[in-house]
């Protein structure tokens, strides 16, 4: 009944080809948009339950955020290329620590001259963090044209591993900082500064609007269908003309630029100040997680399986206080586990496919109700 | 040497994987679940009063039991209702088992480092009358290489000789046509999963005896990837060699190397060594060839 496209006509190939051409979905996404730049503020900023704690900003709608963000760019890798990685934390670290580096100045001294760099403003130094990282991405994918599916997961685990220990034990990224945690620089957007709880979550809300239409368009264009063509027989798709180099490689760069990107958001906005621990292999697992729980190959789907992912620690975490249950912590850390492998396992092979599958399905419902013919 | 560790955690790895072409990530906590069980009843029938003996006997039964219900756990609740997915769900599938194995092992046994002693830990000094010093073999490198041997032996039989291994190789090749033969698959994995979970068992004694049966037994068994990589996804042979060559090569550049780039490169050295392997010979040491088709 509401959701019908019936009426709707469409007079020329470029409506066609829409990214919504139903008109409930551009409705909709124009509604969830306008809810979250202008809605949320909103009622954050004059306290409104819940939004007026700092708490469902800071530690529920910002990770959410930039996980989804960094979501997209594993799932252009893994959902839509089909190149199964397991070091996404450690693409989502050199964003970050790129982006450190960039942003406090660069030196490098090489005997008889000097590399110098003055620090760049926060922005240029975001973008370009992502741009290190896709350099990285694509040299870690060479091996990819050779190897493909497990083999795979165990070279990008050699990048995870690998970073993990360069950034440990590398003083000069961490400019020389004696506790190996580093602190952000100021974050001073062209004079608008971030500080707020409300500011860091426009700014990432930004980030991750322009980073997901950019995506959104990139898979549905002629590149992402080379993607798809590799990820769904490399062989057949190389008959047919499709050069698995550029494919591919091109896959390893754009996942590992937004990744990147997402890394440097996660360091800068959400933690402030950070420790290589912060991109380590749990995180690349994480990512991994919300893909496949949201969906692979959609868009969309990162965006439920991070809600998902990070909304359920929290959830499992009040349920025992809220009714009354008077457990160890031990016993509850335990419980989290246990219920969150089973849940796993439970989607898995309920849904395969994932949440965005669910949601087309409900579509699919959707346009018949309520009359099934 | 952590070599035969790695080569006893592989060998799980490739148990699973040539049976069902599943990637169990679970290994290690499997490894964990066997260790814990094993090494908690063992203290509990001690403080009862057992003979030593009597005690390990009972624990090694107690533990062995607990991984054929977590075999049988899985294949029917997990595994069984994803025959015919993709690899990579399947995978998925085994990390979210892994995390409700390190929950439940921790809740029921305790999550702190539990000592474990069943072979002798000190050292022999070999050929001391042909040099000064001579060479140090430590006594557990030496059961460790013996079990290792011992296991791959009678596993080699066990795939090549009984009617259950011939079944086993089927439903590798193939899960569709195995089981349009009359090859009972659920049976078959049950099967597979209970041999991982004993080779799980023996590693957690070793481990167990060398480092204390503790949690970070699981992320050391991550290390057991490369060997794999380096060994062959499926030769059993291949995963003891891998396991050497990593555990050997990882120390070796830890001497010769760590001094000059700043140390801790065990921590990632295997994992390179596996790249550079893959690069160059993408099969592994002794896997089989990779034969694509349209």
């Amino acid at each position: 009944m509401l959701y019908r496209e019936t009426g709707q006509y469409k007079t020329d190939y470029a409506a066609d080809m829409a990214i919504f051409p139903i008109r409930q979905d551009r409705l909709t996404l124009v509604l969830l948009l306008a809810v979250a730049f202008v809605g949320v503020p909103l009622l954050s900023y004059f306290h409104i339950w819940p939004f007026g704690q700092d708490y469902l900003l800071r530690a529920i709608l910002l990770p959410f955020l930039i996980l989804s963000l960094a979501a997209i760019g594993v799932n252009i890798l893994v959902g839509y290329c089909g190149q199964l990685s397991l070091g996404s934390g450690a693409f989502m670290a050199i964003g970050a620590y790129s982006a450190y580096k960039l942003g406090t100045g660069v030196h490098i001294p090489l005997g008889l001259f000097n590399i110098s760099i003055p620090a760049l403003p926060v922005l240029l130094s975001i973008l370009l963090g992502g741009f290190m990282s896709a350099i990285v991405g694509i040299l870690f994918g060479i091996p990819s044209l050779r190897i493909k599916g497990l083999y795979l997961a165990v070279a990008t685990l050699a990048a995870q591993f690998f970073f993990d220990w360069v950034f440990l034990r590398v003083p000069w990224f961490t400019n020389y900082a004696p506790s190996g945690s580093v602190n952000a620089p100021r974050l001073d957007f062209f004079g608008w500064l971030v500080a707020t709880p409300i500011d860091r979550y426009l700014l990432c809300l930004m980030f991750v609007t322009v980073f997901a239409l950019l995506a959104k368009n990139l898979v549905r264009g002629n590149i992402g269908r080379q993607w798809m063509a590799i990820r769904d027989m490399d062989i057949a798709a190389e008959l047919m003309g499709i050069r698995p180099l550029y494919a591919k490689l091109t896959a390893f760069a754009v996942s590992s630029y937004i990744v990147g990107v997402a890394g440097a958001l996660w360091a800068f906005i959400y933690l402030g100040s950070w420790e290589p621990q912060a991109f380590d292999i749990n995180r690349s697992l994480q990512l991994l997680f919300i893909v496949i729980i949201g969906g692979l190959g959609s868009i969309l789907g990162c965006f439920l399986g991070a809600g998902f992912i990070l909304m359920l620690p929290i959830f499992l975490n009040q349920v025992p206080a809220a009714i009354g249950l008077p457990l160890h912590t031990d016993t509850i850390t335990h419980l989290e586990f246990i219920i969150f492998g089973s849940l796993i396992c439970y989607l898995l092979i309920k849904e395969p496919h994932g949440f965005a599958r669910l949601i087309s399905l409900a579509k699919e419902k959707l346009r018949l109700w309520p009359y099934p013919y | 040497m952590s070599g035969v560790l790695y080569s006893l955690v592989a060998l799980g790895f490739v148990l699973i994987f040539k049976a069902s072409g599943v990637f169990n990530f679970a290994q290690g906590a499997m490894v964990l679940l066997a260790g814990l069980a094993l090494v908690r009843s063992l203290d509990l029938l001690v403080s009862k009063g057992f003979p030593f003996w009597a005690a390990v006997i009972l624990g090694l039964v107690f533990a062995a039991l607990i991984m054929a219900l977590t075999a049988w756990l899985v294949e029917r609740f997990v595994l069984g209702p994803l025959v015919n997915q993709d690899g990579l769900t399947l995978f998925m599938a085994t990390i979210g088992a892994t995390f409700v194995m390190e929950g439940v092992s921790q809740w029921v046994f305790g999550s702190d480092v539990y000592p474990l002693r069943l072979f002798p830990t000190d050292a022999w000094f070999l050929f001391e009358g042909s040099f000064p010093g001579g060479i140090l073999v430590n006594k557990l490198d030496v059961w460790g290489g013996l079990i290792a041997g011992i296991l791959v032996a009678g596993l080699a039989v066990f795939f090549q000789r009984t009617k259950t291994g011939r079944a086993l190789r089927a439903v590798a090749d193939d899960h569709a046509a195995a089981q349009s033969v009359g090859i009972p698959i659920s049976w078959i994995w049950f099967v597979v999963w209970l041999v991982a979970g004993l080779v799980a068992l023996v590693a957690a004694t070793v481990w167990g005896t060398k480092l204390g049966v503790q949690f970070s037994i699981t992320f050391l068994a991550l290390k057991a990837l490369p060997v794999l990589i380096i060994g062959g996804f499926t030769s059993i042979p291949g995963a003891i060699v891998g396991g050497l060559i990593v555990g050997a090569g990882e120390k070796i550049a830890e001497g010769f190397l760590g001094p000059h780039i700043g140390g801790g490169i065990e921590y990632w050295f295997a994992y390179v060594l596996a790249l550079a392997v893959l690069l160059v010979r993408p099969q592994g040491l002794f896997g089989e060839r990779i034969i694509e088709r349209i």
